[in-house]
């Protein structure tokens, strides 16, 4: 056992430099270089250059001209340095309660139209960025009379923001909220 | 369900097969120390090594010697994690200004961390500092994947020797592993991973402010180098608490295929690694296949079962094609269908969904395969390596059966060999019945859980199960950052990891010494059609059977309750 003390002593050393400080920092130094913007977390910024989130992490929305995100079990909520899921199982009482209780707001906002799953179901990370096509035509309306705006046009800033499928079967259709929020902001400044 | 789900299963299975398939010719010319193309480049690290650390790479060593420079090696790395992650607030590095750890979390963090299980009892982002990350996580993801590889490489050649003595050299297994397949193939991934979106960062995080006025701390690390060996070493310990469900670990479907496909592929390239130095490739084809029945059946069944009704959707009204709590959007069911299987197929544990929140028996069959001893592929070289003493007990049974001599791969398996691939095999049962049924009892246990009733018990049960057999996922509803949480989740995971090592590496000794048979007409063939059915019953009886006392209280009971509640409806 003793004769193998040394080298499991040095090769830990030397793999510690090596892996643990000379890897990571070579690929930093690379992804820095060639990559800023995503390295530094594919931030977004308005005219002024404050960053206003990160095109990957979701951000509280509330408002009525906003497109709303998923619901989120991150911290108190979207928060995007305490990300986590619900854990709760498919028959948790807390769960089916918080489910019925959304349904039932959205169904006041939309009567009459089948709710998406997205719109209740909280995501694995709780900083989920995207929703469903389905979910974000599903708040047209409601956005489309907050902005004073008809609904087709808000339809038409959702479709342009929509994703498929790579390739046709890799992933699922989805939306950006972030970016469809910015693109409203953009078409439909507030008060106009 | 549709075709597009299904394209997606069977291309992100398949393809790390594919790709295992040509990086096994590559890892096998890395174990038996022939010329490689990175020579030029990597011949100078790897011999400074061997003289800094004092070893001839050409002594081989006898199994006793083998298993005790590996013991000790990994005695070394767990004192070193566990000191840094003790020490860590008063260590450089550390934008965060996050304290040491507690006692038994980094005692629990070390082993986990060393045992490639990479179970977390923490959420990284609120825990660990750039540098105990970067340090000593990054660090153990490299070094304990390349020490499961060197238990295959050494049990390759004691079925390759005639009447040999030594198993090879474990420092040369180590560093060659390392330096020519982990390190290269991690820093290629890590570059891809930052160009599609992965952050890579030695700032602790910004503050956003919000279209809606409020302010947002988003954490930022190193994200995309430690993501990388994270994948290929078949770890699975994320940077941050949600792991691959984070968009910053996982931000399109694009790194989610390139990211599931990195979990498998190391593992399958070991395989074919193993049947190229044993020169049994017909044999490793059929171990092969056998994996890959069931890692396909396993994915389509979660799939199945994740496009089943859920209760809360089904209560509140909306639409309940897809279980969507816990869920990405941009993922669905097919893409968390396909890694749930791959991840706990191999010994992964990394996980783009959270498993808690699958249908009962999806998450029933993700513990399920871990309780098969973690071969479909399993980790880098353990996988294969217990794949072979599972194919050791099929031989073996089917000699019962039929009167033939017990032989594999030219070996002849006598008493001896059965006996260490039965204990190979038993540790996980022991550990993970063992441990849950006390902790279903103890008041200080139960304390940690989410749920009563069935789903409880899935906790419990899959705490164990992922700690055993190394894989390090889990049903993340319960508060493990508790003392008995911890420790018995650590002596679950050393057991799981040291014994079958142990044991492999004492088999490895046995047959190396003896002669190398040609097949007879007496010898069962190991390479057609009849012995992958075997191969598959033996797994699935001497894997699976003991458990199904235990899944039918859990996921199966509750997979019913689901049924009557939205029948109710």
């Amino acid at each position: 056992m003793f004769s193998h003390l040394r080298p499991a002593l040095v090769s830990m050393g030397l793999f510690t430099a090596l892996l643990g400080l000379g890897y990571p920092l070579a690929v930093t130094g690379v992804a820095q270089a060639a990559f800023p913007a995503q390295a530094n977390g594919s931030l977004v910024r308005d005219a002024r250059g404050t960053v206003v989130g990160s095109a990957l992490i979701a951000q509280a929305f509330t408002r009525a001209e906003y497109l709303h995100p998923r619901p989120s079990a991150a911290g108190n909520g979207y928060d995007a340095s305490a990300s986590s899921g619900s854990n709760m199982g498919p028959l948790n009482d807390k769960l089916i309660e918080r489910e019925k209780t959304d349904a039932a707001a959205l169904r006041t906002e939309n009567p009459g139209v089948v709710i998406p799953a997205d719109a209740v179901a909280t995501s694995g990370s709780g900083l989920d960025p995207e929703v469903s096509p389905e979910y974000a035509r599903f708040q047209a309306a409601r956005i489309a009379k907050a902005r004073g705006v008809a609904p087709d046009q808000v339809q038409a800033v959702i479709a342009g923001q929509t994703q498929g499928r790579l390739w046709g079967f890799v992933g699922q259709p989805r939306v950006n909220v972030l970016a469809v929020n910015r693109a409203l902001d953009a078409r439909f400044p507030k008060g106009g | 369900m549709n075709w597009q789900g299904w394209a997606e299963i069977a291309l992100t299975l398949g393809l790390a097969v594919a790709i295992g398939w040509p990086l096994g010719v590559f890892m096998s010319r890395v174990w038996n120390g022939e010329r490689t193309w990175l020579d030029p480049v990597l011949r100078p690290f790897e011999a400074f090594f061997y003289t800094a650390c004092g070893v001839d790479p050409k002594k081989s060593q006898s199994w006793h010697s083998y298993a005790g420079a590996l013991l000790a090696f990994n005695l070394v790395g767990f004192l070193v994690v566990y000191g840094v992650l003790r020490l860590q607030g008063v260590l450089p590095m550390n934008p965060q200004g996050f304290p040491g750890l507690s006692g038994h979390l980094a005692f629990n963090t070390a082993i986990s961390f060393v045992t490639n299980t990479n179970w977390q009892s923490y959420a990284g982002e609120s825990t660990m500092s750039t540098l105990s990350q970067m340090l000593v996580l990054t660090t153990q993801n490299f070094v304990s994947a390349a020490t499961g590889a060197t238990i295959a490489a050494a049990l390759a050649r004691a079925f390759v020797a005639n009447r040999g003595e030594g198993v090879g050299n474990f420092w040369a297994d180590l560093i060659r592993t390392t330096l020519y397949v982990l390190l290269p193939a991690a820093f290629v991934l890590a570059i891809v991973l930052v160009a599609l979106g992965l952050p890579q960062t030695l700032s602790a995080g910004v503050t956003a402010h919000t279209l809606e006025g409020a302010d947002q701390k988003i954490s930022l690390y190193a994200v995309a180098s430690q993501e990388a060996i994270k994948q290929l070493g078949i770890n699975g310990g994320g940077i941050f608490n949600a792991n691959s469900a984070h968009p910053f670990e996982n931000p399109t479907p694009l790194t989610n295929l390139i990211t599931a496909v990195s979990i498998n592929v190391l593992g399958w390239a070991a395989f074919f690694a193993f049947g190229r130095s044993v020169l049994a490739k017909k044999d490793v084809r059929a171990l092969v296949i056998a994996a890959s029945i069931l890692l396909f059946a396993a994915g389509a069944g979660i799939y199945a079962t994740e496009t089943q009704p859920a209760p809360a959707q089904v209560a509140a009204g909306v639409d309940a094609s897809v279980n969507m709590e816990g869920k990405e959007t941009r993922f669905g069911a097919p893409a968390t269908a396909a890694w749930a299987a791959m991840t706990t197929g191999a010994s992964n544990g990394s996980v783009n969904g959270m498993h808690s929140s699958l249908m009962p028996l999806g998450g029933g069959i993700a513990m399920f395969l871990m309780h098969l001893g973690e071969i479909l592929p399993g980790g880098i070289g353990s996988g294969i390596a217990i794949m072979v003493v599972m194919a050791v007990l099929a031989v073996f049974v089917a000699g019962l059966m039929v009167g033939r001599t017990p032989e594999y791969l030219g070996k002849k398996i006598e008493a001896r060999e059965v006996q260490l691939s039965i204990l190979a095999v038993l540790a996980i049962p022991v550990c993970v019945l063992g441990f849950s049924g006390v902790a279903a009892v103890l008041p200080e246990a139960l304390k940690g859980l989410m749920h009563n009733g069935p789903h409880g018990l899935s906790e419990i049960l899959y705490a164990y199960t992922s700690g055993t057999a190394n894989n390090g996922s889990a049903f993340a509803g319960l508060t493990a950052n508790a003392p008995w949480w911890d420790v018995t989740l650590a002596i679950a995971m050393a057991v799981g990891r040291f014994a079958p090592i142990v044991a492999v590496l004492a088999i490895a000794g046995s047959l190396v010494a003896k002669p190398k048979l040609a097949p007879s007409a007496g010898t069962l063939p190991t390479h057609g059609g009849l012995f992958v059915g075997l191969l598959i019953g033996v797994i699935l009886i001497l894997g699976g059977l003991q458990f199904f006392p235990a899944l039918a209280l859990g996921p199966i009971v509750e997979h019913f309750q689901v049924l009557a509640a939205v029948a109710g409806h």
